[in-house]
């Protein structure tokens, strides 16, 4: 059963060639958009590394730069043939060429879809890896002479002021760590020596938010200290007091952030997946007319093309059979002494 | 006599036409160049008109933007005039238009030598407009409840945050004016009503400054308030700890920002007037014998 057969008249074959050639420079471009924008993806993770736990959302930016890489290979590759399609003498010469090249194209553009996919199914895991990510490095912000952390608090301060966040889930994660270190408490105040015995760890809490917590639109000089106490300050209360520091926390910030990039940088994925699609099975047309042509005198007879020359199933199964046949061979082994072993016992 | 007369023969007029005619395209691509900086500088300014008290001067940036229009316009018109020279019968068709381009050019180097000294001397100007505007952005911080005031505290926050400076000389700006309004003053409070009596004016004046003005590189935290009073801060000497507030003044931060776009802007038009000059002498060479005759 052949899947999709179609006519092609010499004139056809020609425009189809023509345009192929077209199409897959077209194409070529378009992978190196992709290992491009695969590239920036993982530039901008790498910039934000030190608030993630774990690089597993490095795998689509990964899958993007070899794909990117590949189909600049696989177009390469197409515009070649189909500038020998037209000339019968040369075309030949592509023929073992041609089944290994569309397994490997097949595979690299269904891996192009797969990273569209992995980045939708990444959010989960990367909304992890910052949760885990900022936890420690709230906790580790006070800690700038500790060798491997003295940054932390710059980054921190940074990130806070540039997503316009404050905290992990919101500005209450700072009121649960000591952030400021010992080195400038003094311990032989009374009240400094009150809030550290006040609770089971020994730490120094306050209700209070560093300064990158704080709102630059709001109409009234940052309020920063003693955020839950309304007497502390004139005209405050805390309930309403809304814009003075940023309410929305920095894993929703940066989820955001990075969820829309990976959503524009999908979208175009997916079309440059169409494209490349597009390229393969006019490539298949092509291939499939011209092999009809062979051993005829006379070069300008109609054709017909076609996908697939049996069904999808027994297609699959035609590629996949080398694959399993290596894996099975090691049980026909088995059965095989198995049997010997069997008649040989009674 | 003749200026600068030189011999050619036929195949090293065709060279002279072909490279004269890329040369071109290459003058038309920073015409292009030009005009896009031109946009570039005027979208800068009005970013910080606010800081700059709203009345600053836009003649470098639409001049940049006329003279690149006026590039490309010319130097395509150059391109062709060099490609039709190869052709003798549409040279003799060209040929009246020749002189008064050559003027048209020679006046278009003159305003891009013009523009060249207005770019280093208007830096006078911005610097004059950047300390005068930068004050009265200090003395206005605390007005948002003001029509037409009500965001220069949010613009001066993100400026010292971007520049990373604090004042318009030093940090100690902020101790002469009163930054914080009366609606959030406790008039009653005893403190208060001492701070506002001691000085002539009333205002209520302090020894701090707003928190854009605190560096997250330091390795304490802020500290922004009693900057002078060591015994307010534990471990704190006013005169050594340096890093907790940015040191720089925001007129020489922004200042040197805007300095060195218009010391590139230069720079670059002072490429481009080599070129053009290269442009004219090779074409003026070109109609003393066209091609092909």
């Amino acid at each position: 059963m052949v899947v999709m057969k179609m006519k092609f008249p010499f004139e056809k074959r020609v425009k189809l060639a023509q345009g192929l050639w077209l199409l897959s420079w077209c194409a070529t471009v378009a992978g190196a958009t992709t290992f491009t924008l695969g590239c920036l993806l993982k530039t901008e993770l790498r910039r934000r590394a030190e608030v993630m736990d774990n690089s597993d959302v490095h795998i689509v930016p990964n899958t993007l730069m070899i794909v990117g890489l590949a189909s600049l290979g696989i177009n390469y590759f197409a515009s070649k043939i189909c500038q020998d399609a037209l000339d019968a003498g040369r075309f030949p010469r592509w023929k073992n060429f041609l089944k290994p090249y569309f397994a490997v194209s097949s595979f690299f553009t269904v891996l192009m879809l797969l990273a569209v996919i992995m980045s939708y199914a990444m959010k989960g895991s990367l909304e992890s890896s910052l949760k885990a990510g900022l936890r420690n490095g709230i906790r580790f912000y006070k800690d700038t002479d500790t060798p491997g952390r003295c940054f932390q608090k710059q980054n921190i301060d940074r990130l806070q002021m540039e997503f316009q966040c404050c905290g992990n889930n919101d500005f209450r994660d700072w009121f649960e760590v000591q952030w400021i270190s010992n080195r400038y408490l003094d311990f032989s105040s009374k009240e400094v020596k009150d809030r550290i015995k006040s609770n089971v760890d020994g730490r120094y809490l306050v209700d209070g938010v560093p300064f990158s917590c704080c709102n630059p639109s709001s109409p009234r000089p940052c309020i920063q200290n003693r955020l839950t106490n309304n007497s502390a300050h004139y005209n405050y209360d805390y309930q309403t007091e809304e814009l003075n520091i940023y309410l929305r926390g920095c894993r929703e910030a940066l989820l955001n952030y990075y969820m829309g990039l990976m959503n524009t940088i999908g979208a175009g994925v997916l079309s440059i997946f169409l494209l490349q699609g597009s390229v393969l099975v006019s490539l298949r047309f092509l291939q499939t007319a011209m092999e009809a042509v062979a051993g005829n005198e006379n070069t300008e007879i109609e054709t017909e093309g076609y996908l697939l020359e049996k069904g999808v199933k027994e297609t699959a199964m035609e590629y996949l059979n080398p694959v399993l046949t290596f894996l099975l061979l090691k049980n026909q082994v088995q059965e095989g002494t198995s049997d010997e072993a069997a008649p040989a016992a009674p | 006599m003749p200026f600068m007369s030189l011999k050619f023969n036929l195949q090293k007029r065709v060279k002279l036409a072909q490279g004269l005619w890329m040369l071109y395209w290459l003058a038309v691509i920073v015409g292009i160049i030009i005009f896009s900086l031109g946009i570039f500088f005027k979208i800068e300014l009005r970013k910080r008109s606010e800081i700059m008290d709203n009345n600053e001067s836009h003649l470098v940036p639409n001049l940049l933007i006329l003279l690149g229009m006026l590039s490309c316009g010319l130097n395509a018109f150059g391109g062709k005039l060099c490609h039709e020279s190869l052709d003798p019968q549409k040279f003799s068709k060209m040929k009246p238009m020749l002189k008064p381009y050559m003027l048209l050019s020679c006046g278009f180097n003159a305003l891009l030598l013009l523009l060249v000294l207005l770019c280093f001397l208007m830096q006078f100007a911005v610097y004059l407009t950047l300390a005068e505007g930068l004050k009265n952005a200090i003395r206005f911080y605390k007005d948002t409840d003001t029509p037409g005031r009500c965001f220069m505290k949010r613009t001066l926050d993100m400026t010292q945050i971007e520049f990373r400076c604090c004042g318009n000389n030093n940090f100690r700006d902020w101790f002469e004016v009163q930054w914080i309004s009366n609606r959030y003053l406790d008039m009653s409070n005893d403190v208060v009503k001492d701070r506002v009596l001691s000085n002539v004016e009333g205002k209520y004046l302090m020894d701090s400054v707003p928190f854009s003005c605190c560096n997250p590189g330091s390795p304490r935290p802020c500290i922004q308030h009693h900057l002078t009073n060591n015994s307010a801060h534990y471990d704190y000497d006013h005169r050594i700890e340096e890093l907790n507030i940015w040191n720089r003044g925001c007129h020489q931060a922004v200042f040197s920002y805007y300095s060195s776009i218009m010391n590139s802007i230069g720079a670059l038009l002072i490429c481009t007037i080599i070129l053009e000059v290269r442009l004219h002498t090779g074409l003026h060479h070109r109609p003393l014998q066209p091609v092909g005759m």
